[in-house]
């Protein structure tokens, strides 16, 4: 044992789907160091979606060929159901997003042009683009991959940066709007290391608690270790810090609406769906796995966490103008919702039931979340998209398909029967019932009827005022057209047919996590 | 296996798709008073096979929908609900006829209208027909979909506001009956959502009492009995006058049919526990609704009250746990839809030639359209429950069966009959008496297709109003099975007070 280091067994077939993502993307920057400028954008694109849509077939592939029964890569991984199945929607949702951010015109022509200087004419007229965004992404999707999997802290940790880093950096490239964009690039940063801090000393007071950092470990210390309880609480509460923060739970909401309106719209679609996806199933692994048998002490927390974020998504989403902003608060009070399902445990089959309940309304959530944001980058004004509520008004009359499949998002994001929200939010509130949470679903139900006054508000706009004389014009490029469709199917078959979905989502949270 | 109730779901729904893809605006049209007149055909072909005596629910349908939740597509009629069904079929092709130029004036699309008129067809025949309590829920969330873009495209001046009350007031309803209906699933431990499952499955009487306040407070909102009316005027008035057709005389109808149907069914104890407190809002609701409508100077807000006051009997009924009250109760949901929408529709008329809402801006109007007049009369006597005319009949039930059970309620809400024939007879002498007003010197009278949307409506008042037997004796046994549960409890309460 002296002096010979071991090598690591790693299952490299468990691992492929997250291996191919981060494997093309370190390919896509190898296209940006040699490839000729012109090339570039061609070789992107189809090499982005293809490696997706690859990963995306070895993940149903290997949920096909049996879920294992214990983590991977020496415990640092766990690849089962619910990972699979959160796997699976990412990569999905990425796809969709990578097909909104391949129709032009949503970047910066030159990053490190000063807005409005002679240099960024100049990298306009030239017709510069960052084609850096496709290896971007796909190491933010990688991250994502890894966060809902990681199986100790340390990896958790390295997902957590894996997945932020690129964010930072594609939220400061819109094309319109710079200055707003940077900001959110700046305030995201510096919100983001400081919750990345959190997370990381809670680390580090867990790991002096228990003298691990894996997550099961750490579940069987919390009866074992006596004496040590203020380094527990102290750390649980400081990584519970660092994982809301990225769901943007309140009171850590706010930098979403900052960040959500200065983004590039589809690079806020991929955060509003895929980054949400990806840490929520890193919440769930954190608190049901490491921190499972201390729920006594969390539980109550996280009711007054999950309450916060509903009545406040909900309440400040009335008062915004900004279309973007409006879609963050709610995409807060959505948060919320989920935080209800965290909290709906009990009995192996309850946890069962009520993570069933989360991925179905995780999957429900990111398709309409896509395509609503798809929907925004359409309307468009001279200066860019039609960013401002009243600018919408009259739609209805001058696009009305358009309209009306905005309208009938912002109904499932309303949670009206026969559309994909109903069935989401009634599987989360009958997990929360049966585990007796039933106070924190007149919450969340009180909270669904405020959240719809700001939904109707917009359908109001669009179908019942007056267009204006020089209103928006709707752009719809051929990906854009594809995302929306895409998103409308989803939407309707999730509200009218659920059963084969929620029968996968049962089956992926049939074994909970493996420990 | 029958298939009739999908099928009078189905055949609506086919029909709007049609109607939306139709290019010609009066090939639409035509379209969906065809679609219409079908379901009316069919809707009566199955009601001649509905035996009274038989079965509980009868043209029963069964589909397992989302198994994991227990929810089934689940659709069967009994007495109750097949006479609203019958009610919604024959109200819609007159809505169709009477809206025939509503969407014009409007910059919005025609056919949209009319296709949306057909899905609410649709929703109404569900909602009523369900027998899975989920379904039950969610055609009763979604048919306020049609209905806000009725109001919200095609109403009067202050439409948006209008649709956007009446929208979140149901749909905040609507969701506390969600948490009522998840609790219910949950605390009965069936498996299932089906209403003959979950009969009966909580015994416990605090739970009852719970679950029935959400259940109650969606349907009150819905009927609505005061205190919750307060959206009712707004979107009355400011719907296109075919919709506040369907949303007076049908849509609210699910409020007082699920009063009946799921309160008192499913939370015997409760709802005889709650029993004085609905009463009193009752009496209260009649005899607020007709002062307020006493007051009204705008035509659709007066209609709008009465409503109010009229709803008040109709729960009064449900509640006062007696069979010629429940039956009364029924009849009057029928009775109601017709005379209240009789009123509506020539009111509109008389509103579409003049301009105005308002009663001020009208007088002597039945020297130069008599027809108009005339009708307006008749639907309105029905309104104050004149013998001979439908409602006689209905409230005469719901006073003299509440009086066998509750006396002191009964006999303030008969002052509800005296008001009536104020607002009625008021409005009716400042509108259509004395000296024509100038700006109605000119105005025409009924046209032919007018009077096709009149007759009928006229027709089964004044049927309904001599002939009442047929419906009450389907009502009858359905209603009587409705309240026997709760009659139990009563009785139990009663003896163990006396021992």
């Amino acid at each position: 044992m002296n002096g010979t280091i071991q090598a690591p067994t790693i299952e490299y077939g468990l691992l492929a789907p997250m291996l191919v993502v981060f494997g093309a993307a370190i390919i896509g920057v190898l296209v940006e160091a040699f490839a000729p400028r012109y090339l570039r954008s061609s070789i992107h694109k189809p090499l982005t979606l293809l490696s997706l849509a690859g990963a995306f077939v070895l993940t149903i592939w290997q949920a096909r060929s049996g879920i294992p029964t214990k983590p991977a890569a020496m415990g640092a991984v766990a690849v089962d159901g619910p990972a699979l199945f959160i796997w699976g929607t990412i990569l999905v949702l990425a796809f969709v997003s990578v097909l909104l951010i391949n129709d032009e015109g949503h970047f910066v022509a030159s990053a490190s042009a000063v807005p409005g200087s002679a240099e960024e004419e100049r990298a306009l007229s030239e017709g510069a683009t960052h084609t850096e965004v496709y290896p971007l992404a796909l190491f933010a999707v990688g991250g994502m991959l890894l966060f809902p999997a990681a199986n100790d802290l340390l990896a958790m940790f390295v997902a957590l940066e894996v997945m932020s880093l690129p964010l930072y950096l594609l939220c400061g490239l819109a094309r319109r709007r710079r200055l707003l964009s940077q900001e959110a690039a700046v305030k995201y940063f510096l919100l983001g290391a400081f919750s990345s801090a959190f997370f990381l000393y809670g680390t580090a007071l867990l790991y002096g608690y228990a003298g691990s950092v894996d997550l099961a470990k750490i579940g069987a210390s919390l009866g074992a270790v006596g004496g040590q309880d203020t380094l527990l609480y102290i750390g649980a509460a400081m990584l519970g810090v660092g994982l809301l923060f990225k769901i943007g739970a309140a009171p850590f909401q706010a930098w979403k609406p900052d960040v959500y309106q200065g983004s590039p719209t589809p690079i806020t679609a991929l955060m509003a769906s895929g980054t949400l996806v990806a840490a929520f199933g890193a919440l769930l692994r954190v608190f049901w796995v490491a921190l499972g048998g201390l729920e006594w002490s969390w539980t109550p927390i996280m009711w007054g966490v999950a309450i916060l974020t509903m009545v406040t998504g909900a309440i400040l989403a009335i008062t915004q103008t900004d279309i973007k902003r409006m879609l963050a608060y709610s995409s807060i009070a959505h948060g919320g919702f989920l935080l209800i399902g965290v909290v709906a445990i009990g009995n192996q089959q309850q946890n069962a039931s009520a993570l069933s309940a989360l991925l179905f309304y995780l999957v429900a959530y990111g398709f309409t979340t896509v395509g609503a944001f798809a929907i925004v980058t359409t309307v468009r004004d001279a200066g860019g998209e039609a960013w401002h509520l009243s600018r919408w008004a009259g739609l209805g009359k001058r696009r009305p398909l358009v309209a009306t499949v905005f309208a009938f998002f912002l109904l499932a994001f309303a949670g009206i029967p026969l559309t994909s929200g109903f069935f989401g939010k009634y599987a989360v509130f009958q997990a929360a019932v049966d585990a007796g949470a039933t106070p924190l679903v007149v919450v969340g139900v009180v909270s669904s009827a405020v959240a719809a006054f700001f939904y109707v508000r917009v359908i109001v706009l669009m179908f019942f005022s007056d267009p204006a004389a020089d209103g928006p014009s709707v752009v719809i490029p051929g990906g854009t057209w594809a995302v929306g469709a895409l998103a409308t199917l989803a939407t309707v078959v999730l509200g009218v047919f659920p059963q084969p979905v929620l029968d996968l989502a049962h089956t992926a949270a049939q074994s909970l996590f493996v420990r | 296996m029958h298939y009739w109730l999908s099928t009078l779901i189905g055949v609506p729904v086919l029909g709007a798709l049609g109607v939306a893809a139709v290019k010609n605006e009066l090939r639409a049209k035509q379209a969906t008073l065809a679609v219409s007149l079908l379901v009316l055909v069919l809707t009566v072909v199955m009601a001649v096979q509905f035996s009274p005596n038989g079965d509980k629910f009868q043209f029963t349908e069964k589909y397992s929908w989302v198994p994991s939740f227990g929810i089934h597509f689940g659709l069967g009629v009994d007495g109750i609900a097949l006479v609203l069904i019958l009610l919604s079929a024959v109200l819609v092709p007159i809505v169709v006829l009477a809206s025939w130029h509503e969407a014009e004036a409007g910059k919005r699309s025609v056919r949209m209208y009319f296709a949306l008129l057909l899905v609410l067809e649709a929703m109404m025949i569900g909602v009523f027909a369900a027998t899975d309590v989920f379904l039950f829920y969610v055609f009763f969330e979604a048919m306020l979909i049609p209905m806000y873009f009725m109001i919200g495209s095609y109403g009067g001046a202050q439409r948006s506001y209008a649709a956007v009350k009446f929208l979140l007031y149901s749909l905040f309803g609507g969701l506390l009956m969600l948490v009522a209906v998840i609790a219910l699933y949950s605390i009965a431990d069936k498996g299932s959502f089906m209403f003959t499952d979950l009969v009966g499955s909580v015994q416990d009487v605090g739970t009852q009492k719970w679950l029935f306040l959400g259940f109650f407070i969606a349907f009150a909102i819905k009927a609505p009995l005061w205190p919750f009316h307060t959206w009712l005027p707004d979107a009355a008035a400011q719907a296109p006058a075919g919709a506040a057709v369907l949303l007076v005389g049908v849509l609210d109808k699910v409020g007082t049919y699920g009063m009946l149907r799921f309160c008192l069914e499913l939370f015997p104890d409760a709802a005889h526990y709650f029993t004085p407190l609905v009463l009193v809002l009752s009496v209260v609701g009649i005899v607020y609704g007709a002062i307020v409508a006493i007051g009204q100077t705008d035509m659709k807000r007066l209609i709008a009250y009465t409503s109010i006051s009229h709803f008040g009997f109709i729960t009064m009924g449900v509640f006062a746990i007696s069979v010629n009250a429940g039956s009364g109760a029924t009849l009057y949901m029928v009775n109601h839809g017709f005379s209240t929408g009789a009123l509506f529709l020539i009111a509109g008329f008389l509103i579409h030639r003049r301009g105005s809402q308002y009663i001020s801006d009208y007088g002597g109007v039945q020297k130069v359209a008599p027809i108009l007049a005339g009708t307006f009369l008749v639907a309105g006597l029905s309104g104050l429950a004149l013998p001979g005319l439908s409602s006689f009949v209905s409230e005469f039930m719901v006073l003299i069966g509440s009086y066998e059970t509750h006396a002191v309620y009964a006999i303030i809400a008969t002052s509800g009959v005296v008001l009536a024939a104020i607002y009625i007879l008021w409005m009716y002498q400042r509108t259509m008496n004395g000296p024509t007003a100038e700006s109605v010197r000119d105005i025409k009278d009924l046209n032919g297709r007018e009077k096709w949307v009149v007759a009928p409506l006229i027709a089964v008042i004044i049927a309904l109003g001599f002939f009442p037997k047929p419906l009450l004796d389907v009502i009858n046994p359905a209603v009587t099975d409705s309240i026997s549960q709760v009659q139990h409890v009563k009785q139990e309460s009663v003896a163990q007070e006396g021992q």
